[in-house]
């Protein structure tokens, strides 16, 4: 099936089976490998993007159900001679080590600060009503669909407090 | 996967036209892609639905609320009246899956999402579920995620959902249009069916049958809320035993008490006698222990799940301690305004 999709910015068309799922269309069809296959079934987190604003894991919806909506994977966000401020608070925290987790960590972690800013309240909120601080207990709970196999999460967990202070 | 054809829905009855036999709707596809790319689930045509209108609104109803079936966990979790006038129903959304999930992740496909048992996953395992008539390979097997309520000998698989279980306590309704466009309204017990010796029958929609909201009810005005799960992980996985209570507290006697478990059964579970055995008494911990030993009276478990009936026993005790104020409340504990 023929399927348009705006990619980082870009309008991309391309033909693909029903199959596809959005992170193979991605990576195997618009040559956009920065978005992670790490366990296809929506455990792990390494394929999360954005979709019109919002995370998602790409391993988990098909490319076609997606005609026109607005993608933005993390060479979106930036590369590595302009990093977006989420992705120079990664490298200066170490908030990895093998990296393999990081573009989902970092996608997640981007659209996790647009739903606190939005008053989303999260499993360890005191209150529903009213917005949280981002506690570290926070920042945990709210990321808890990204695993990192080397466990670098107490590194994950302060690029992504650094990047709130500056942000508020 | 296997091939399918896909067909984006332009309206309810392209929808419903296009049901049958081997059709299967999608809605957020977080459960489904992933049983079909294990091939649990084989549809040979998929029917988009996610991008119908009208299907994703919470609009008012009566005093209650109606949501529709495309409203996504994490707007349902996030909508204001919700938090504060259902917040039983924000707790148990957001204590399931993970952000993302949430995000893609609808009220109809969130009450419709098929088992955890490992054997219905496995494809080599014998699963009446799955493959009727091939029996159950869960006998004496890994018994951890399976029910010990409501089960038979042929399937003891337990529902997954939070969110149901949270429904179930605000005794939600559920609104299906059948394929000539009549809407009928069911109460979830008549929703869900038990397994029997058909597991394959897991509710009552027929080909072609649409669930297009759910209903709530008016907000219980002064009433205390409470979702706890336990779980083998702080987050992101599915309840060991999960329980929802709304109670309303007359002077210092229980009101009303309505409650609901997640993990136990093969439907989000609901004892009227235990709720029953609480209203009009005074809260006490003899009292509340009373009720769950009712409430686990009928259960039967193995070595596997045997734990089950302790979790279960003290989880209750522990939810309604704070919801009938013996116990301050923690997270998780909610109060709805008093009436004006
Ligand atoms: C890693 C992981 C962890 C999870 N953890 C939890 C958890 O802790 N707690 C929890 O509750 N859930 C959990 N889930 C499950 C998740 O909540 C469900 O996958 C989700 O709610 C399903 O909604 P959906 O819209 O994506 O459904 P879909 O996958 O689109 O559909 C599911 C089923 O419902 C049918 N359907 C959908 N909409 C309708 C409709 N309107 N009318 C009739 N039939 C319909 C479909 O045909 C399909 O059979 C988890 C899922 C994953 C992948
Ligand atoms: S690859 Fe999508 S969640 Fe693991
Ligand atoms: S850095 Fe290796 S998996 Fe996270």
């Amino acid at each position: 099936m023929p399927i348009s999709l705006k990619v980082n910015g870009v309008e991309r068309t391309l033909e693909c089976d029903t199959r596809v799922s959005l992170l193979d269309a991605l990576r195997d069809h618009l040559d956009l490998p920065g978005t992670k296959k790490g366990c296809d079934h929506g455990q792990c987190g390494a394929c999360t993007i954005l979709v019109n604003g919002r995370r998602i894991n790409s391993c988990l919806t098909l490319a076609v159900m997606h005609e026109g909506d607005e993608i933005t994977t993390i060479e979106g966000l930036g590369g590595p001679e302009d990093l977006s401020p989420m992705q120079r608070d990664f490298v200066s925290c170490d908030g990895y080590q093998c990296g393999y987790c990081t573009p989902g960590q970092i996608m997640s972690a981007t659209g996790m600060l647009a739903e606190a800013r939005d008053g989303m309240p999260s499993h360890v909120s005191e209150s529903l009503i009213g917005k949280a601080n981002l506690s570290d207990a926070e920042i945990a709970e709210r990321m808890s669909g990204n695993l990192c196999r080397c466990s670098a999460y107490p590194f994950i967990r302060e690029a992504i407090a650094r990047n709130t202070e500056q942000s508020q | 996967m296997r091939e399918f054809d896909y067909v984006r829905a332009d309206s309810l009855d392209h929808a419903a036209a296009q049901a049958g036999p081997h059709a299967a709707l999608i809605a957020g596809g977080t459960n489904l892609l992933d049983l079909m790319k294990l091939q649990v689930m084989v549809p040979e045509r998929v029917i988009d639905i996610s991008r119908l209108d009208g299907l994703d609104t919470i609009e008012a109803d009566g005093p209650g609320l109606r949501i529709g079936a495309m409203v996504r966990n994490a707007d349902l979790a996030a909508d204001p009246r919700i938090r504060a006038d259902y917040p039983v129903l924000a707790r148990a959304l957001l204590a399931g899956a993970s952000g993302q999930i949430r995000n893609k992740a609808s009220t109809g496909g969130n009450l419709l999402q098929r088992t955890r048992c490992p054997y219905f996953y496995d494809t080599a395992m014998a699963c009446n579920k799955r493959a009727p008539g091939s029996g159950c390979a869960a006998e004496g097997g890994a018994s951890r995620m399976l029910a010990i309520l409501g089960t038979s000998k042929d399937c003891r698989a337990a529902h997954p959902s939070d969110m149901a279980v949270a429904l179930r306590a605000l005794e939600a309704r559920v609104a299906i249009r059948a394929p000539n466009g009549t809407e009928r309204i069911l109460e979830m017990d008549q929703l869900y069916r038990l397994p029997g010796d058909r597991p394959d029958l897991e509710t009552e929609l027929d080909e072609g049958d649409i669930i297009t909201a759910v209903l709530l009810p008016a907000p219980a005005l002064g009433s205390s809320q409470s979702y706890r799960k336990i779980r083998d992980r702080a987050s992101y996985a599915f309840a060991l035993v999960s329980v929802a209570a709304v109670v309303t507290m007359q002077d210092d006697r229980i009101g009303k008490a309505s409650l609901a478990f997640g993990g136990l059964a093969p439907r989000p579970w609901k004892d009227a006698q235990v709720d029953a055995m609480l209203a009009g008494q005074a809260p006490s911990e003899a009292l509340f222990s009373k009720a769950a030993d009712t409430l686990l009276a009928e259960a039967v478990s193995d070595a596997g799940n045997e734990f089950k009936r302790h979790l279960a026993h003290r989880a209750m005790i522990a939810v309604l301690r704070e919801a009938t104020g013996l116990a301050p409340a923690s997270t998780g504990t909610d109060l709805v305004g008093e009436p004006a």
